[in-house]
């Protein structure tokens, strides 16, 4: 399973202003594979990702939005993007604040489907 | 929940540990079990429990490390239905601590693993030199005990 995610992570990281690409599992917020540039701390981007992912996801319930499909902070100085995938798992994609969104929307999308494996 | 700590040095940084991780439990002992600080015990009985379970764990767990060439497991994860248990243990100038988290829904173990890091790094940095110790003697170590209990627990 993991060679498909990988190469997921290949696009999305070749997409111009993105960071850092993971697989996250969504209920531990531990990293599954990863592909990121050296000064990013994958671990702690992983744990706070899922965490908001949980609290976002209760939130849109609380409203009647539904399940949360995407998910985009942006911050001062970059920008996190997430996505539920398949099996538990989340992609989560860390970029600067001028990254294309709808590109790298596009390529999570494609990365959630080779979760599916 | 109450945070109770017997070395004052561990108060700050137990305490912002457990906002950050949302942890429910925590015990911060020696790799003998001595408590050095504790959160949301009330009793002093599962406290005493809890410690000495968790460093017979990280004991054996060392001694399975070094059986099959590790120099030691950074740490230690035990899922449930409800709660996870996450055991760790830290070098700080005092000497090696062990530390037991007990987490619920509300967190993840991304989370209090990502916030064991910053807290192992502050009771690094807060921790003073370890004590001198005599030898430990039966009628010193019920004494300490007793003394510890009473700090822990107002008794």
């Amino acid at each position: 399973m993991s060679e498909p995610l990988e190469r997921s992570l290949d696009r999305l990281a070749r997409v111009r202003g993105v960071r850092g690409a993971m697989f996250v599992v969504a209920d531990d917020g531990i990293v599954v594979t990863q592909l990121l540039m050296e000064d990013v701390n994958g671990k702690a981007v992983a744990a706070l990702a899922a965490s908001l992912s949980r609290k976002i996801g209760g939130a849109a319930r609380v409203a009647g939005a539904g399940a949360v499909r995407f998910a985009q902070l942006d911050a001062a100085e970059g920008t996190l993007l997430v996505s539920p995938a398949p099996n538990d798992l989340l992609v989560v994609v860390l970029a600067d604040p001028q990254v294309n969104v709808g590109l790298c929307r596009l390529e999570m999308t494609r990365a959630a489907e080779a979760a599916l494996g | 929940m109450t945070t109770t700590v017997v070395e004052q040095w561990t108060a700050e940084p137990l305490s912002r540990y457990v906002a950050q991780a949302s942890a429910r439990i925590v015990v911060v002992m020696t790799p003998a079990g001595q408590v050095l600080a504790q959160h949301g015990f009330m009793r002093a009985v599962d406290l005493m429990g809890v410690a000495a379970l968790g460093a017979a764990i990280m004991a054996s767990s060392g001694a399975l490390a070094d059986l099959v060439g590790e120099r030691t497991f950074g740490a230690l994860y035990h899922a449930g239905q409800r709660h996870g248990v996450h055991l760790a243990g830290c070098r700080t100038p005092r000497g090696p601590l062990v530390v037991l988290t007990v987490f619920g829904k509300e967190t993840s173990i991304g989370l209090v693993e990502f916030f064991f890091g910053e807290f192992a790094g502050a009771l690094s940095a807060a921790a003073p030199e370890a004590p001198v110790r005599g030898p430990i003697l039966a009628e010193n170590f019920e004494a300490e005990l007793g003394a510890s209990l009473a700090t822990l627990f107002g008794r």
